[in-house]
């Protein structure tokens, strides 16, 4: 029984109402439509927003719940000397130690990291992929696996059940209402714009959860890693060692380096982009003929449209190489993952960025000021550097702003073209590294649950959304109040 | 258009002499024809009042004048206009150069959002026509008291001219286009967003500024074209109607179209 | 009129107006120069752009059309009933598939019997695909009754003759920078000078999923992960989007709700896609247990990044809608939602429509927040629900850029020919919708 089922269940009960409550609005109505309240339709539609929508509400929060609800009943049906027998083929010696001694003393015996592992074996086990778990372990985990199923097989029963009873229930009751004064209409309508509502809240609820999730996360990280060492630390190697015993590297987590990277690069990015795009808007707005402008639009729309991934493909296969050989010639030895190379192809995506927007805020400003200024007998390109420009200056700054925003976060062509290591530089001809670099290195590969490691990327995260947050909002308030001024 | 109607109105020429002569003006937007054949000039230090109902190419006739229709891409000019005997639409001729001769006055004020002592700066910091601080204050004082603006900004020169008043705004405008020291200066419909006080102002300055330059002003107001101009220009569906004295203009006019406008039968 | 034109008054005197000086007409020319600099200034700032254009699509053009094409050599092939169904049962499901290759290898071996001893015969068997059994047990499978029968088999070469043939590698390099040795490159002549060698059109790129043997490396999986992926973005953002913007533009009133709803959605549209990525792996992986590397959790994350696109849009759209057909309809006695359902929301469509598809373009080619969830998994088969592992066309091209092996780049040179393709084609319909329907009230 899977939820496809139980799916089906709901759109064909929703049907089924809305067939049986216009018909039954059409008997009710004794032959002439007129005595209705509402067309026959809203009767329909009254049963059926009614029959699909609380069963679904339902679905939803079931769905949402039974995960974590599920782990909690599979890990509290295991005995004590099955967990054991879990982990002594599982752990290393250390952790199996304290473990141990855990159990002696009845406090919470495993660790999150080693739950979520013996969790997994689990799952896997009871998903039929038993490949994927170590043999000596399926006998001590084999009755953990059958519960789950078995739990699994009972949610998916009782939801049916539940779905198909409240689904049931409200179609019949609706449809027992339906009487020639019942105002469907005014019912269904106030369904919907409630569901409209709903909608237009989902953006504040990706906003709240992009916030907690960062934070909740974040607040974790900062309990392992002062705060002070993240925001002023100098030194990021965020290898920590998986098992205590091991040898080698204890991480450190000083994010100033992927800091002074990552401007590096949106700097570059920027010199490129802003001279370029700004000067494109302009010569497009001001002094282009019409053919050219209608040939060189599409083309920037073009340049817009290009995958990141494909920059940064572009990246590593012309334009590293290209600086790197150029640098060979002049006797200065280039990285070939160069914080330039990042940055001029960055710069090459974020132009049309920056022309669309210049466009937009260069074209706002009235023709009256520059037939003042042409008036007086100033050419061109006086009358755009000495009016047109000032006048747009704020629309401009807030362009490059988002542009900025966009620089520090862009993901692909960084991860592909600039490096891993973290050093701490200004030198454009060198290898650095980005947040967004870390973030996807650091979470693609081998994760460890709970460990300083992969809780960093969250509070990169964090940075990196609040940075952005703090760019948008100041700049879209600027080309705001700018285009409030011009219309 | 009539020769003989155009001969009798060139009769009664002031003495001064011609400053500006437009001659079979036809001015074309993509195919539509906006002006018809327009013959008239201007003399040196008179003010010329252009009117007519709305459409009728008073404005577009304007704009020809220190070739501001250049900016408009579909827009066409045939005829001569001469200033000073030299034809304004000649290749060699500069229109950069021409509009420093030319200056022009816009019917929304359009100061520059920049400071008010900028405002007046900016065209002579472009034709180079100071280098030094003492010279720059002094042009922006000379010019702001010709618009008669000077006693009420003296003290906040350096505040956005934005902030201005519009009727103060439009004398900016003036002061910003008189600082160039221009030969002749167009204004179109200069008070048509102004209030009565403020358009007074302005009807003042023009009568003043009369002295120094040559005048073409648009304007809808038939009193104001009474009160400021030496002579009037009635437009009409892209003609020029008539041209004489304002005074004759207005109490003796020799087409029944001119007529039926002074008397407000349509307009 | 001539009588009025001769007689023209003297002109004034050229009046001594600084304007016309000769420190006027230097100073012109200068600004003239100015002028012309600061246009040549825009102009190079276009051409930037247009090479940068140019210079990319060439790159991608060189790199990948030939990946379209795959060398392929003609053997004989025994197919050994005994080899291939040691078990007699005739049911192709117990074949030993594993023993096809060295059938592939035994052909070469009899196109030159000279040649002995196991490092050489190492180098002769390495001119054809390392999968050659692969691409026979595919024929089987189509013709079953093959088995026992000597065939004359098309069998792709490996990746540096396939290379050398097609002039991707330069022939006339040192042979320590080749991939083939001299030896194995004067078998490749004699194997084209006898017309054993041929060129094909590569079908495989169209009809397989990922491989770690760029001969049998496809874009299929991927093409069908982002067809599921992008159905449930669409699925998730478009009735939301338009809801929301039907909402706020028709329906909410201006107070500070509202506005803190305009403002979050603006700043949703410029949140960096790698966040969204973190938010799918926080909520929707670890915390409701959704499966990683799946098209439901991709759609999900992408639909919530391309929302914020479709409602600009979409309230853009419904703007342009004029006020006097709402009070059209409204007048007639219909309801606000019925003005809006009836009247409202068909005009709005096209402009809604092409938001979508930009979006929608958008989300087709983002790759940061899928890598997040894991849909950079090595995928060989093709999904065949949401909640299988997949990849999807950026992805793949993510992947296949990292991989060493020349006949990757080249790939991925095709791959992303392909995904402009796609792209360039919705935004064409996109832009051809704002024509076809552009009204203007």
């Amino acid at each position: 029984m899977s939820a496809t089922f139980t799916v089906g269940l709901l759109l064909l009960l929703s049907l089924v109402g809305y067939v049986m409550g216009r018909s039954r609005a059409v008997t009710v109505a004794g032959g002439s439509i007129a005595t209705l309240h509402s067309v026959p339709n809203y009767y329909g539609s009254y049963v059926a927003l009614w029959a699909g929508l609380p069963a679904l509400v339902l679905m939803l929060f079931w769905m949402a719940l039974r995960g974590p609800v599920m782990d909690w009943l599979v890990l509290d049906g295991l005995s004590q000397q099955q967990i054991q027998g879990w982990a002594q083929v599982m752990l290393p010696p250390n952790d199996l130690q304290n473990l141990l001694s855990n159990i002696a003393d009845e406090t919470a015996a495993l660790t999150e990291t080693h739950r979520q592992l013996l969790l997994i074996n689990i799952k896997n086990l009871a998903g039929g992929q038993a490949l994927y778990v170590n043999p000596a372990v399926v006998e001590s985990i084999q009755p953990a696996a059958d519960h789950l199923r078995n739990l699994r097989n009972l949610s998916d029963w009782t939801l049916f059940g539940a779905v198909a009873a409240i689904s049931g229930g409200a179609l019949a009751f609706c449809w027992a209402r339906i009487s020639p004064t019942f105002r469907a209409r005014n019912n269904v309508e106030r369904v919907v714009t409630w569901l409209l509502i709903l909608c237009s809240t989902i953006a504040v609820f990706t906003t709240i959860g992009i916030v907690l999730s960062l934070l909740f996360e974040s607040i974790r990280f900062f309990t392992k890693v002062p705060l002070t060492e993240f925001l002023f630390g100098l030194h990021w190697s965020p290898q920590t060692a998986i098992r205590a015993d091991q040898v080698g590297s204890s991480g450190s987590f000083g994010a100033i380096p992927l800091f002074t990277g990552t401007l590096l690069i949106a700097f570059i990015a920027m010199v490129v982009a802003a001279p370029v795009g700004l000067m494109s808007a302009i010569y497009l707005s001001e002094y282009a003929p019409r053919r050219v402008r209608s040939l060189v639009k599409p083309v920037l729309e073009i340049l817009a449209g290009v995958p990141t991934v494909v920059y940064g493909f572009f990246a590593i296969l012309t334009v590293a190489p290209f600086i790197r050989d150029l640098g060979a010639v002049f006797g200065i030895p280039i990285s070939s993952q160069s914080a330039l190379a990042a940055g001029v192809v960055m710069g090459v995506m974020i132009v049309p960025f920056v022309s669309s927007l210049a466009d937009d805020v260069i074209n706002a400003v009235p023709q009256s000021l520059r037939d003042g200024s042409l008036g007086l007998g100033a050419t061109k390109s006086e009358t755009i550097k000495q009016v047109v420009i000032p006048a747009a200056l704020p629309g401009i700054v807030g362009a490059l702003l988002l542009a900025v925003s966009r620089a520090i976060g862009e993901t692909m062509i960084v991860v592909m073209a600039a490096g891993l290591q973290a050093y701490l530089t200004l030198n454009p001809l060198e290898s650095v590294t980005t947040v967004t670099v870390q973030i996807k290195s650091i979470l693609v590969g081998d994760q460890e649950f709970d460990s300083a490691k992969t809780l960093s990327v969250f509070a990169l995260g964090l940075m990196l959304f609040i940075v952005t947050l703090v760019l948008n909002v100041v700049a879209l308030r600027i080309v705001q109040k700018y285009r409030e001024k011009y219309d | 258009m009539d020769t003989t109607t155009l001969t009798k109105n060139m009769e009664a020429v002031s003495t001064q002499p011609v400053k500006v002569c437009a001659r079979d003006v036809k001015v074309f937007y993509g195919a539509k024809r906006a002006l018809h054949g327009v013959n008239v000039d201007v003399y040196q230090n008179e003010v010329l009042a252009l009117i007519g109902p709305s459409g009728c190419g008073k404005s577009t006739f304007l704009r020809t004048l220190n070739r501001m229709n250049d900016t408009i891409d579909i827009c066409r000019v045939e005829g001569k206009i001469l200033l000073d005997g030299e034809d304004i639409y000649d290749p060699k001729l500069d229109v950069v150069q021409l509009r420093a001769r030319v200056g022009m006055v816009f019917q929304k004020p359009n100061p520059f959002p920049k400071s008010i002592y900028d405002n007046i700066t900016y065209g002579p910091k472009l034709h180079g026509l100071a280098t030094r601080k003492d010279e720059f204050d002094e042009i922006v004082e000379r010019s702001l008291k010709r618009a008669g603006l000077w006693n009420e900004v003296k003290d906040r020169l350096q505040e956005p001219g934005t902030g201005l008043s519009g009727g103060q705004q439009q004398r900016l405008c003036i002061a910003r286009a008189v600082a160039v020291s221009p030969e002749v200066i167009l204004m179109d419909e200069p008070c048509s967003a102004l209030d009565p006080i403020a358009t007074a102002h302005i009807e003042e300055l023009i009568d003043e500024l009369r002295e120094s330059f040559t005048i073409a002003i648009v304007t809808h107001n038939m009193q104001q074209a009474a009160r400021v101009s030496q002579r009037t220009a009635f437009f009409h569906l892209g003609d020029l109607v008539e041209v004489g004295n304002t005074e004759e203009i207005f109490t003796n006019p020799r087409d029944e179209r001119t007529q039926g406008y002074i008397t407000g039968r349509y307009g | 009129m001539t009588e009025i034109a001769e007689p023209m008054q003297a002109a004034a005197p050229v009046s001594a107006s600084f304007h016309t000086g000769n420190a006027a007409m230097k100073r012109l020319r200068s600004r003239y120069a100015a002028e012309r600099r600061f246009k040549i200034y825009g102009i190079l700032a276009i051409s930037f752009a247009c090479i940068m254009l140019v210079i990319l699509l060439f790159t991608l053009l060189k790199g990948g059309v030939s990946a379209f094409w795959q060398t392929e050599m003609r053997l004989e092939v025994t197919l050994d009933a005994a080899i291939i169904d040691p078990q007699g049962t005739g049911n192709p499901a117990d074949w030993d598939r594993g023993a096809l290759q060295t059938l592939a290898n035994n052909a070469i071996y009899k196109e030159f019997p000279e040649v002995e001893g196991r490092v050489e015969k190492r180098d002769l068997r390495g001119l054809i695909s390392p999968v050659a059994g692969v691409f026979i047990s595919k024929i089987l499978d189509k013709d079953p009754s093959l088995v026992g029968q000597t065939v004359q088999v098309w069998i792709p070469t490996s990746d540096g003759v396939n290379q050398i043939l097609k002039g991707g590698i330069d022939r006339t390099l040192p042979e320590a920078q080749r991939p083939i040795s001299d030896k194995q490159l004067a078998w490749v002549d004699k194997m084209e000078a006898s017309g054993h060698l041929k060129t094909a059109f590569n079908s495989t790129f169209f009809t397989s999923s990922d491989s770690n043997y760029p001969e049998l490396a496809g874009l299929f999986g991927a093409a069908i992960g982002t067809l599921l992926t992008m159905s449930v973005t669409l699925l998730v953002s478009l009735p939301v989007g338009v809801a929301a913007a039907v909402y706020l533009e028709e329906f909410a009133p201006k107070n500070k709700l509202t506005d803190l709803i305009e403002v979050n959605i603006n700043n949703l549209a410029a949140v960096p896609s790698i966040v969204f990525g973190l938010l799918g792996l926080a909520v929707f992986l670890n915390f409701f247990g959704m499966p990683r590397s799946a098209p439901l959790v991709g759609g999900l994350v992408l639909g919530l990044l391309v929302m914020p696109t479709i409602i600009i849009a979409s309230r853009a759209a419904l703007k342009g809608v004029p006020p006097s057909i709402r009070e059209a309809a409204l007048g007639m006695g219909a309801s606000r939602l019925q003005a809006i359902t009836h009247h409202v929301l068909p005009l709005a469509m096209p402009g809604i429509m092409t938001g979508t598809i930009i979006g929608m373009a958008h989300a087709v080619g983002e790759t940061a927040p899928l890598l997040m969830i894991g849909m950079n998994a090595f995928v060989t088969q093709a999904p065949t629900s949401l909640f299988d592992s997949s990849s999807v066309l950026p992805v793949q091209i993510f992947i296949w850029a990292d991989k060493p092996e020349r006949g990757f780049v080249e790939l991925t040179s095709a791959a992303i020919l392909v995904l402009l393709a796609f792209l360039i084609t919705m935004n064409g319909a996109a832009i051809w919708l704002r024509k076809k329907f552009e009204r203007r009230w």
